[in-house]
Order: structure tokens, then C-alpha cells, then sequence
């Protein structure tokens, strides 16, 4: 089933940290596996902030192979070799679990060639990569993420979220929402539904160049996204093209550093609830969510078949 | 089991096939006294009146509240702060003034026989869902699946509908005051669909039987879904419909588009004389 959230203020900032957990954990019966958050906060003036796992949440449950935890702190010296041989800067580092980190970076190459060579280190998976953009995701309810990953004090301008209920790929943290949308910083997407036309566009996507690290098939708006966007279209012409290209039943959120879009596929198979107001968007597949952060009676509506949306920050 | 020798049903042409192998099919005698009233059904008085307070209350017990307060005799019951939860409100099979003072979540009054029922907010998806008979009247706009599957009374919205609106209908009355999405009346098998406003695309798709009416513009039609003639019946009965759902929008009736099914779809005419009757 999955249930996914998002909420965008315009034009200032909020504690969109804790939004974000209030609205997915109202949403935890749609999907109790797994909890991702893409939180989009002031930044670091021109740095780049890194959130990357060298290995995976391993507990009853889950699908990952359990692994020494001892391998971690090898990996994460591995991963600051690499990123210091590509001329990058670590200003600040901070271990958040022993698998998952937090970095501040200084880095004018090509953003590419540093993913590149952070996910050559063996079990290594950079969840974002941003000038605003924290994306963070592991096993567990909204609250059990947001209490691990001290998301509940959060400030930003807007964010989206997505708790999974596992069925086409593992329970583990590579398979969990949201997607960055590799190698565009600040790009990331969570979405409700089935693909029913993943090999064929992903098989198309990989010969371009294009890397997928899961078998979900969310992963693919993701990916179709950034490919579109690297050929030049702008957000809502790449969006209004996903309607088209992917087949299925889904409704989708992405994100940007000062954007937040929905799609909903030409079926209207899956629910989104929308609320808007001069001060913010906010939307989620159930209206629960959405009050969850406005406890007043408020005006809502379904977003109708093939409809896209996006609001700036 | 009631016997069905010498039954009314027999003389109608029920139960003349001869059926082979196993069948959990009860047979239902009108005249025996218990079958005029369900099991948990109550008899109400619409002058006793109270509240419930849904704010820190679950569906669950938010419905055995419900269902305590009818046994005890009240007839109008008010829910505050809903707080658009799921599934408030179902299975209510006697006559009750529920007043729903904010908004539903998903399958909010499903499964009722009778109440009437006023929601001064919005629905979600799947509101009233298998609706026997009673009156749901909902302020503002609803989810996708309004009116799934109901058999009979009156379902109105007086914003507008996500998609799939009377998928499965088998008898009653739907009325949207504003838009509809895809697919309204897919596979409808009997009823009425009255939508003032706009409707997406794919309308009345594998409609089996039954009427939908559009005041605003069809984006397109479904399989097997065709235009009829409006007629004067048609105007009478659309007046007098829209009076009841308390919509007060100027309607030019003879302008509405009447959308019936075109009955070249289905395989209908080769079921069995039981299957059919069972299929409406």
C-alpha cells in the first residue's frame, strides 16, 4: 500500500522535521517497514551535505545480510580517502548510527565523478547529496526514524516522506523511500503504486548511463527524472513526460531545493489529498496526515487522473 | 432455512435450475417476522439527542459509541471532532439522524440501511459503500469510489468527486454538485447519476444498465456508453431529485447530457435466469 507526504511553506521556514514525522506516523498503517525522510533546510551556504550508509539496519524482519559491524569504520575511512583524492573538503562529520553519516563538504568538480567514486567503496549508498536536501531512511515507523536520526527539530522550507509497506523488493534500507535523484543534488522522490514498466525503462535508462542501485521500482521516477533533467527539460515538462513514458498505477511527490511537485497516473489508482492555503501546500495519500499538522477543520481535495502540480518554496 | 415449496419466489421463476453440487444459498422467506429486522438494528426517537466527542476516541470504539447510544433510544447523534478518521459511522441499519460535525476519512457510513446522515465537511475515499437505503448529504468535496456499490437511498455531494464515483452501483441515487473524475459509473449495474458539473474521462465504462445525467462537459465516453434522448420524465424527475439533495444551482435541465449503456458489451443475455437476477 505505502502511504507518502509532503508539505512545502512558501516562502518561509518551519519545523519541517517534526511535520514530517507527525504526518507519516499518522500514516504508519499503510506501510510499517520502513520510513524515509527528504527534508530540504537552510543549508550550508555554498558546502554540500552528504548523508550516506555503509551498510544496512539488520534486525527481526528486515531482508539485509547481517554484516560485523566492525566493517563499518573501515568503510567510512574508505569513503574520506576517496573523497579527499577528488579534491573535495570535509568540513564536519558525524556518525548518526554506526552505518549511516552526516557530512559538510566543500567540492567544485563534477558531482558525478564524486558519487562515483563515494559508491566505489564496497556496500557504500549516498542518500543525498545537496546543498539543501537531507534525505534520511531506515527501518522502523516515523517516529522510531525520527527520534534515531534527531529529525524532530528540523527546520526548512518544505519536505516529503514515504512509509513503505515492502512488496516488490526487500525490507531493508536500499529499498526504502525517498530516492535521490542521482547525480542532480537536491532532487528526490517518494511514490505510492506499481510500475508495470520498470525493466523495459530501466534497461533503456542503464544504456544511457543512468545507475540504478535497488530493484524498486520507485527507484525509476527517480532516475527517469534526473535523465530528464539532464537533457534540459525543467521539472513540471519532465513530470508531465513520466505520465506518458511509465505505465502503472502510482502517484508520485518529487522535490527540489525551492520546488515541490505531485503526478498522479491517468487511472487516478491511488489517492493523494490535497491542501492548499496562501502559507502552504500540503498533501498526503490520506486527509489524517494532513490534520495531523492542522488540527482545524480545513477545505481538501483529490488531485484528479493525469494531473500535474508544483509549488515553489 | 425456510422452505420454499409453494413459495412466491417459485412462482416468479426463482429456483426452477436445478442446482448440482454444494450452494450456501439461504433462502430468504419476507414473511417470516424475524427477517423484517436485522440483528442490531434499534427502534430510535429522533427527539432524543446527544453528542460524542471523537477527538481522542478510534473508529472502533467511536462506532460502538454509536451503537450504544441507539440501543438506549436516541435518535440524533452528533459526532464532533472527526478529525477526518476512517471508517466512522458503519453498519447502521435502523433510522438515525447522525450529524458528523467535520470531515471523514476513508469508508466513512458504509454498509448502512436507513440513516440519515449529514457531514458538514469532506469525505474520503469509498464514503457510504454499500449503502442500502438512507439519505447521506456531504457539505463539501469527496474522494474517488463515492458511492461504490450501493444498492439503494440518496448520496449527495455538494462539491465535487475523485474518480470511480458509483463503480458498482446497483440502485439509488448519486448526485454531485460540482466535478467528477474518470471513470464515474464504471461497470454501474442499476440507478441514477446526476453530476452538475464537469466529468473526466472514460465515463460509465462497461455500464451494465442505469441512467447518469451531466450538467458540464464529458471529457469521454467508456466502452459501451452512449447518449440517449432527455425526455420529460427525465426533467420531472431531476427537479424533484435536486430538491431533495438541497443543491440550489440554476439548471437548465433539457440541456444535460443523459448517458445510458449501449448493451453491445456484456455477454448479459446468455446468463442463466439466476445468475441475472443475481447480478442486479
Amino acid at each position: 500500500m505505502c502511504g507518502i507526504a509532503g508539505i512545502i511553506h512558501r516562502g518561509k521556514s518551519n519545523n519541517v522535521g517534526g511535520e514530517m514525522q507527525k504526518m507519516l506516523q499518522s500514516l504508519k498503517h499503510r506501510g510499517p517497514d520502513s520510513t524515509g525522510y527528504a527534508l530540504y533546510g537552510e543549508g550550508e551556504s555554498n558546502n554540500y551535505i552528504l548523508r550516506y550508509k555503509v551498510g544496512e539496519n539488520v534486525k527481526e524482519g528486515t531482508t539485509a545480510v547481517k554484516e560485523d559491524p566492525s566493517v563499518y569504520a573501515a568503510r567510512r575511512k574508505e569513503v574520506d580517502k576517496k573523497i579527499n583524492e577528488v579534491g573535495a573538503t570535509i568540513h564536519d562529520d558525524e556518525k548518526i548510527t554506526d552505518y549511516s553519516f552526516r557530512y559538510v563538504i566543500s567540492y567544485d568538480g563534477d558531482l558525478l565523478d564524486l558519487a562515483k567514486k563515494i559508491e566505489s567503496v564496497e556496500e557504500t549508498e549516498i542518500q543525498s547529496l545537496g546543498k539543501s536536501l537531507e534525505l534520511i531512511k531506515d527501518i522502523g515507523d516515523a517516529s522510531v526514524v525520527a527520534d534515531q536520526y534527531s529529525l524532530n527539530q528540523f527546520s526548512g522550507t518544505h519536505g516529503i516522506g514515504h512509509t513503505r509497506m515492502a512488496t516488490e523488493s526487500g525490507v531493508d534500507i536500499r529499498s526504502a523511500h525517498p530516492y535521490w535523484a542521482y547525480p542532480f543534488s537536491d532532487v528526490s522522490v517518494v511514490h505510492n503504486g506499481q510500475l508495470t514498466n520498470y525493466w523495459n525503462n530501466r534497461r533503456a535508462l542503464e544504456a544511457k548511463g543512468m545507475r540504478f542501485l535497488s530493484s524498486c521500482d520507485s527507484e525509476l521516477i527517480a532516475v527517469y527524472l534526473a535523465d530528464k533533467i539532464r537533457e534540459g527539460m525543467d521539472l513540471e515538462e519532465a513530470m508531465k513526460g513520466s505520465l506518458e513514458h511509465l505505465d502503472g498505477v502510482f502517484t508520485y511527490l518529487v522535490a527540489t531545493k525551492d520546488k515541490l511537485g505531485m503526478a498522479k497516473d491517468t487511472m487516478a489508482a491511488k489517492p493523494m489529498v490535497l491542501y492548499e492555503s496562501d502559507d502552504l501546500v500540503a498533501l498526503a495519500s490520506e486527509e489524517v496526515a494532513i490534520r495531523s499538522v492542522m488540527p482545524t477543520e480545513i477545505d481538501t481535495y483529490d488531485p484528479y487522473e493525469g494531473e500535474v502540480k508544483v509549488w515553489q518554496a | 432455512m425456510a422452505s420454499i415449496k409453494g413459495h412466491k419466489s417459485t412462482e416468479m421463476g426463482l429456483h426452477e435450475e436445478v442446482l448440482t453440487g454444494r450452494t450456501q444459498q439461504v433462502f430468504f422467506n419476507p414473511e417470516e417476522s424475524e427477517n423484517f429486522f436485522y440483528h442490531d438494528a434499534y427502534d430510535v426517537d429522533f427527539n432524543k439527542r446527544t453528542e460524542i466527542d471523537a477527538k481522542d476516541i478510534e473508529c472502533l470504539d467511536i462506532n460502538r459509541k454509536i451503537k450504544e447510544l441507539m440501543s438506549q433510544g436516541y435518535g440524533t447523534i452528533v459526532i464532533k471532532n472527526p478529525g477526518s478518521k476512517h471508517s466512522i459511522g458503519v453498519g447502521i441499519l435502523n433510522k438515525l439522524n447522525l450529524i458528523v460535525e467535520g470531515s471523514l476519512g476513508y469508508f466513512g457510513i458504509g454498509s448502512v440501511d436507513g440513516p440519515n446522515v449529514r457531514i458538514s465537511g469532506r469525505v474520503g475515499w469509498s464514503c457510504a459503500e454499500n449503502m442500502m437505503a438512507g439519505k447521506v448529504v456531504v457539505e463539501k468535496n469527496a474522494g474517488s469510489c463515492f458511492g461504490a456499490a450501493i444498492r439503494g437511498g440518496d448520496l449527495i455531494c455538494k462539491g465535487s468527486v475523485g474518480a470511480r464515483s458509483g463503480i458498482d452501483m446497483k440502485g439509488g441515487t448519486i448526485i454531485v454538485g460540482g466535478d467528477a473524475g474518470a471513470f464515474t459509473g464504471f461497470m454501474m449495474q442499476r440507478g441514477r447519476i446526476v453530476i452538475l458539473g464537469d466529468v473526466g474521462p472514460n465515463l460509465a465504462d462497461s455500464l451494465y444498465d442505469g441512467t447518469i445525467f451531466v450538467g458540464g462537459n464529458i471529457k469521454s465516453l467508456g466502452a459501451d456508453a452512449v447518449e440517449a434522448e432527455m425526455t420529460e420524465l427525465d426533467v420531472d424527475w431531476l427537479k424533484r431529485k435536486l430538491k431533495v439533495a438541497e443543491i440550489d444551482k440554476k439548471v437548465d435541465f433539457k440541456k444535460m447530457t443523459k448517458i445510458v449503456s449501449g448493451k453491445k458489451l456484456w455477454n448479459y443475455d446468455n446468463l442463466e435466469p439466476t445468475e441475472r437476477k443475481g447480478a442486479i
